[in-house]
């Protein structure tokens, strides 16, 4: 039984639908992540969960029972806030404290569960201190413990680590992950970062102008995506123009043959179903095609080409190889030998080779 | 900025202060005058504020102001927060432009005009005039001055920190007392002393709303110097220029001082 179920939900600011009609269910011990670019609504759906916005239609069921109209004092649900909103009048001890003191929680649960929540964030050597002496991480950490602290049936966490560095971004999604499953909460997570979404969430829900566009676990929204903007979207990816040929079935699997604009003849794997003759799209994740400077001899997928430009970034090194018909492909690979030993250059002819299974047939 | 100093420059500045300060400045230096006469120096004494302790009218007045001024910056704080909440925080309402001009309109309405219409209002409604009535004027104009004060600091509020509180399970009114009115209360106290001092040496108007025994310090001044100037008078203004010098001060270092805070948590 889902935890949060979001039927049909609409929410209008003016004439501007800021969610245009959602439905998604979240299961207990989730940690789901709303991902999408600005203005799509995703920060909307969760202050809707939250109690500070009202559908315009449609309902949001908590534990089965409709919430939609409940405020946001009335809700087991706590938030963590992009500007970790800690109050600079009390310390951290108070702030942590301030959700405990307003239930009907005895002296000496508030302290107890107060002191338990500091060690869990490891705060313990800063209980007495302002808001305002604390650095970015730790003001982070203070209010992750603040929206803990009441045991909510769900956290929501928006953009929770947008404020923070890169460096301490990346270990601190794994102390969240940690804690999540420390304490078995559901989370749902704001954030624009694909590989935030990616790296904490168990199952993603991608969305556009107000819509869900697809609801999957990462490894399958990056490798299944379901459409043009869900492959653009997450990662890097290749698109390539085409019109669908011969549909074959292997393994319970759909192939399909490509004709590309400049007349080639490409195999993937169906992502969505097509009949021969419509218009399509090739998704190709650039990692999993192969550079090579001799033509291999057997490759489902060969295209030939003159390197434009290598973009080095240490661990990797991007391709851009330029087509007879003057389109872009990037490849990718991992740079495993140092680089003065590299084979490739500028202006080499190069052959880029894929399996049928590495790219993905998209409708338009 | 350039800083450099130029014998233009110093003599504005003499002639600019000199022509603010050196009435008060002389008004002060007299009331230390041993002499009756007011024109003449005869040497430092402290006799008259001595004798103001025993001139019982005077110290009636000045027992009326204080109240009178007490009251009004209580009641025009909890007013003009009100109103600054409102003009703040409910987005667009029908005549929230109407509203805010009719907020800041009185800062600028000649005395003479808030006095007199106050007046024809408590006559109109067969009030009796008097300490009450004052208040009520008072309080009608100082408020405009806290709802400034307090809606400059809502603006800059962080809405979420409210947000925070109720989801943490504040209702509104309780998110307000332990969340919103701790983070603006230096806005709050520099607006309730501004108002206080506002009171304190208002003439025109308490002129107009009074009524017998309710006679404030500035009318008593007033009728006082139209009887002649005494050494006395001189005192007791030196007095009130102290309070609402010390209130003045004391209403902006609150304002800076949380302003610096704001912009070190920045």
């Amino acid at each position: 039984m889902p935890i949060v179920e979001f039927d049909a939900v609409r929410k209008n600011f003016g004439d501007f639908a800021a969610v245009d009609g959602v439905s998604l269910k979240i299961y207990p011990r989730e940690f789901f992540a709303l991902l999408g670019p600005s203005g799509c609504g995703k920060t909307t759906l969760l202050r809707m969960l939250a109690g500070f916005e009202t559908p315009t239609s449609g309902r949001i069921l908590l534990d089965g029972q409709d919430i939609s109209t409940v405020p946001p004092n009335r809700r087991p649900v706590n938030m963590m806030f992009q500007s970790y909103a800690l109050f600079p009048h009390l310390n951290v001890r108070d702030n942590i404290a301030f959700g405990l003191k307003r239930s009907n929680r005895s002296k000496s649960e508030v302290e107890d569960r107060t002191a338990e929540m500091l060690n869990l964030v490891q705060m313990n050597d800063f209980a007495s201190r302002k808001p305002h002496q604390l650095s970015g991480g730790q003001r982070q950490r203070v209010a992750l413990a603040r929206s803990l602290a009441k045991n909510p049936k769900l956290l929501l966490l928006d953009e929770p680590l947008g404020a923070l560095d890169a460096k301490l971004r990346e270990q601190t999604q794994f102390e969240l992950v940690n804690i999540q499953e420390k304490l078995g909460t559901t989370f749902i997570i704001v954030t624009h970062d694909q590989e935030e979404a990616m790296t904490v969430a168990t199952r993603i829900g991608l969305m556009n102008r107000g819509s869900l566009m697809q609801v999957a676990t990462p490894s399958e929204i990056y490798e299944n995506p379901n459409s043009r903007f869900v492959a653009d979207f997450i990662g890097d990816v290749n698109m390539i123009e085409g019109t669908a040929g011969k549909v074959t079935k292997r393994d319970g699997e759909a192939y399909a043959e490509v004709k590309t604009m400049s007349a080639a003849t490409l195999k993937a794997r169906c992502g969505v179903p097509v009949s021969s003759g419509e218009k399509c799209w090739l998704a190709i994740r650039p990692e999993k095609i192969a550079v090579s400077r001799t033509r291999p001899r057997s490759a489902a997928n060969l295209v030939s080409g003159c390197v434009d430009d290598i973009a080095y970034v240490g661990n990797l090194s991007t391709y851009h190889v330029k087509l007879a018909d003057g389109s872009l492909i990037k490849a990718q690979t991992a740079n495993r030998e140092r680089i003065a030993r590299r084979e490739i250059t500028w202006e080499d002819e190069v052959w880029l080779s894929w399996s049928p299974d590495a790219a993905i047939m998209l409708s338009d | 900025m350039t800083r450099k100093f130029t014998w233009f420059n110093a003599t504005s500045l003499t002639f600019a202060f000199a022509f603010l300060y050196l009435p008060i400045l002389i008004l002060i230096v007299y009331s230390f005058n041993e002499s009756k006469l007011v024109t003449v120096w005869a040497g430092f004494s402290t006799k008259w504020y001595g004798e103001l302790l025993h001139n019982q009218a005077m110290l009636d007045a000045a027992w009326v102001t204080f109240r009178v001024a007490f009251t009004t910056a209580t009641l025009a704080t909890i007013l003009g927060t009100m109103a600054a909440y409102v003009l703040v925080r409910s987005g667009r309402f029908y005549g929230r432009t109407l509203f805010s001009g009719m907020i800041y309109a009185p800062l600028v309405m000649p005395d003479v005009i808030i006095g007199l219409s106050l007046l024809l209002l408590f006559i109109a409604m067969n009030i009796d005039r008097g300490m009450m009535t004052v208040i009520i004027a008072h309080t009608t104009f100082a408020m405009c001055y806290v709802a400034v004060v307090v809606s400059s600091r809502l603006i800059s509020f962080d809405r979420s920190l409210e947000e925070a509180a109720l989801d943490l399970g504040c209702s509104p009114m309780e998110a307000f007392f332990y969340v919103t009115l701790p983070i603006i209360a230096p806005s709050v106290v520099a607006g309730w002393l501004l108002a206080f001092t506002l009171s304190l040496d208002d003439l025109v108007i308490a002129s107009f709303t009074t009524g017998p025994g309710a006679t404030t310090l500035p009318i008593k001044i007033w009728s006082a110097v139209r009887l002649g100037v005494s050494p006395e008078i001189n005192a007791l203004s030196t007095i009130l220029i102290s309070i609402v010098t010390v209130g003045v001060i004391a209403a902006s270092t609150i304002d800076r001082r949380r302003a610096a805070r704001a912009g070190e948590r920045g």
